[in-house]
């Protein structure tokens, strides 16, 4: 039985005032049994699971993005390096197949194209033509060759070339990744991770533009991360990979170009946990994927009004991360959140109903949700402005909430 | 093939006396096909099937009594009664399944042989294994089927695909729904050998399947093998079988696989018949002592319907107690309090 791997970081939100970015995360370069893990908690102290604290701990206090107060110093001396959001998947890809043999991609033109966002380029030169695989355009088929590969031993990544692609591979995501380990009887875990851009680009069509968390939700036994930033994508990358459950990794065909300034070191995130981007007072403002910018923009707009959100990155689609959203919830007593995907059904009716089921105690307000229009995207322009929230629709629904 | 034959019939008996429920396939007939080619393969060769699986578990080496047990819903089935009757699972015999739509198995199997060729070729172990998928005639006309064909042949993949051509998808004649039903020429045109064999002879199912197995071993890639076959029943226990024609069937009775290979032996003499008739009642002792077993299993517990959803429970996060989040009465993300 595979070790399991659990590493956890915690991202401490920027205090409006200061711009200090601290980030703690605790990193550990070889797998270790759950029971040593350690934990940093929202407060800053340190905990162990079984109550005692391991020995060897590489506490890594300050790293990524840049503080106000080194303006003086050159790019050279910061800690970490910058890259955009898909070298950085590239990066958490590259380090998890060089440690582990049994890692490999398939997916169309991932190998000699480099991918149809570059994620994997250069990996086919450095691993061979059978790790990166470039598959026939048969996604139900050789997304279950993946699943049967991860029940005979590998650990593939599968990727969507478009994560809308990926409904023709439904089936084999549904019945057979999802169940598959439960149906058996707990005999064959599938450890794949299934990745693709989603989410709504420019201009590409109603069929480029789907958001497929909302259809993937309800399927029992798979476990669904949304990455945001170069940061969370190279974490959650890796610890997709390394976790026994069949993970859906969705990324946003917008974000690929962020660029930012992740650590040297090796790190990992915890698949299950919510990201603090913003402590605040007034309101919790849950988000995840693109709308996280849209909503850090419209809390630019807020904070100038005097209002104090709380902006909560959920990266955990599922399962949610009910203990971060609940202290927020118990903390601010008001809730809304931001989706990309479509009313009926999305990922915001799930959260929804898990707050209310489980903090209706708390709440001073209905919860709020702002999600796209239940149409199909439009190729206009205008028209597909109008499909997602925009900045705007954020602060006016802020302070509704708060009237 | 004597004990395929006895369980199912023994599972007709059970289903009619309410011990199971639901869909349940017979393989009556089509005996001399799961005989002819799992008898051949090691245990770490891989057989993917689809919901017609019993007598495939059985002759991959799954014990007649954890099948009964399993298709009785007991916990000490194989899948510990959560796969049932369309999906038999053993990984200790190497057996994936077990699949309730046609085609799902194949693309499943097209893996299993990825692996054998990965770690060949990537991890240099010394791998040979080879993977052998059964399906049957309905699913020749399924996308998946003629993608993962595709596929095999383009990475030579060690598989063989098995179809179990019965002539029958329900009620649907094979002749009704295929523009051209000689599958075997099929192979072909993706640079497979197709190979068209008697399903109801063992013997020759077995020359047939030495040689592309053996073929898949070396390496030399996939082989497509159409075995005419029959079943002698329904296509499951609910099926009428009103459609298909008394002639039809008596004619492929007098085929018995069963009867055709025990006078093959008794006219060559090979065994004698006082050994034949030991053999049978074995083989009735088992099958009645592998539903005593299932009988008197005990049925899961209701602690057991939440294990097993995920490989990795505990990652479900850390509350501030210390303890796992969904075994926190407030964690309703699938795991509520049942």
């Amino acid at each position: 039985m595979a070790a399991v791997l659990q590493a956890a970081a915690l991202l401490m939100g920027f205090q409006s005032g200061i711009e200090r970015f601290r980030l703690r995360s605790v990193l550990r370069s070889s797998p270790v049994p759950l029971e040593r893990a350690l934990v940093v908690r929202a407060d800053g102290r340190l905990s162990a699971i079984s109550g005692v604290m391991p020995r060897s701990v590489r506490l890594i206090p300050n790293a990524v993005a840049a503080k106000a107060d080194t303006t003086g110093t050159s790019a050279a001396s910061k800690p970490g390096h910058e890259l955009l959001l898909f070298e950085a998947l590239r990066e958490g890809l590259d380090e998890e197949m060089e440690r582990d043999p049994r890692v490999c991609v398939m997916g169309e033109d991932v190998g000699h194209y480099g991918g149809s966002y570059k994620v994997t380029r250069g990996l086919a030169s450095k691993y061979g033509d059978l790790r990166i695989l470039d598959t026939p355009i048969a996604e139900n088929s050789f997304t279950g060759m993946g699943i049967g590969a991860a029940m005979t031993g590998l650990r593939p990544v599968i990727e969507g070339m478009n994560m809308g692609f990926l409904l023709l591979a439904f089936n084999q995501i549904s019945n057979n990744c999802g169940m598959l380990h439960y149906t058996s009887g707990g005999q064959f875990t599938i450890p794949v991770v299934i990745r693709g851009p989603g989410g709504v680009g420019r201009q590409l069509g109603a069929e480029h533009s789907q958001r497929l968390e909302s259809y993937f939700q309800s399927i029992p036994g798979l476990q669904m991360v949304a990455c945001s930033t170069p940061y969370n994508a190279k974490g959650l990358m890796k610890a997709a990979i390394r976790s026994e459950n069949p993970v859906v990794l969705f990324e946003h065909v917008l974000l690929y170009n962020l660029k930012e300034r992740i650590p040297d070191e090796e790190y990992m995130l915890c698949l299950e946990e919510a990201e603090m981007v913003r402590p605040g007072e007034h309101v919790t403002i849950l988000t995840y994927s693109r709308m996280r910018y849209h909503v850090m923009q419209a809390a630019k707009t807020l904070i100038n009004k005097g209002y104090d959100p709380e902006v909560i990155d959920i990266r955990s689609l599922k399962p949610f991360d009910l203990h971060t959203i609940g202290n927020s919830v118990k903390k601010t007593h008001r809730v809304l959140i931001v989706e990309e995907c479509m009313r009926t059904g999305g990922i915001g009716a799930s959260l929804r109903s898990a707050i209310i089921d489980n903090f209706w105690d708390y709440l001073d307000a209905p919860v709020m949700c702002l999600s796209s229009q239940d149409v199909p995207t439009p190729y206009a322009g205008t028209l597909e402005e109008w499909t997602v929230v925009q900045p705007v629709q954020i602060v006016a629904a802020v302070e509704q909430l708060c009237r | 093939m004597l004990l395929g034959r006895s369980f199912e019939d023994m599972c007709a008996q059970m289903y009619y006396r309410g011990k199971m429920f639901g869909f349940v396939h017979l393989y009556n007939g089509q005996e001399a096909v799961s005989t002819g080619f799992i008898r051949l393969l090691t245990d770490r060769d891989t057989v993917v099937s689809t919901y017609r699986d019993h007598v495939h578990a059985l002759s991959k080496g799954v014990p007649a009594r954890a099948v009964m047990a399993e298709l009785f819903g007991k916990t000490t089935g194989c899948c510990r009664g959560q796969g049932g009757s369309m999906h038999m699972f053993s990984r200790e015999h190497n057996l994936i399944g077990g699949f309730a739509f046609i085609g799902e198995g194949i693309p499943v199997a097209t893996g299993a042989a990825f692996s054998s060729k990965y770690r060949r070729e990537v991890l240099k172990e010394s791998c040979d294994d080879v993977t052998v998928a059964f399906f049957g005639d309905g699913t020749c006309n399924n996308g998946q089927f003629f993608e993962c064909l595709n596929m095999a042949a383009l990475w030579k993949l060690p598989i063989v695909f098995v179809v179990e051509n019965n002539l029958w998808a329900i009620g649907m004649s094979h002749f009704r729904a295929t523009s051209d039903p000689e599958i075997w020429k099929k192979g072909p045109p993706f640079g497979i050998p197709g190979v068209h064999v008697d399903g109801m002879d063992v013997l020759k199912v077995r020359e047939v399947a030495k040689e592309a197995i053996a073929r898949a071993r070396r390496g030399d890639g996939p082989t497509l093998v159409e075995c005419d076959t029959y079943r002698f029943r329904g296509h499951s226990l609910a099926d009428p079988d009103e459609l298909r024609n008394p002639d039809e069937k008596a004619h492929y009775s007098s085929r018995d696989p069963i009867a055709a290979l025990k006078n093959y032996i008794l006219e060559h003499s090979l065994v004698p018949e006082s050994k034949l008739k030991a053999i049978e009642k074995n083989i009735e002792e088992l099958v009645e002592e592998a539903v005593e077993f299932a009988d008197s299993s005990p049925a899961p517990p209701r602690s057991q319907l939440l294990e097993n959803v995920f490989a990795d429970p505990k990652g479900f996060g850390i509350g501030s107690d210390g303890k796992y989040r969904c075994e926190d009465p407030g964690f309703t993300q699938g795991t509520a309090q049942v």
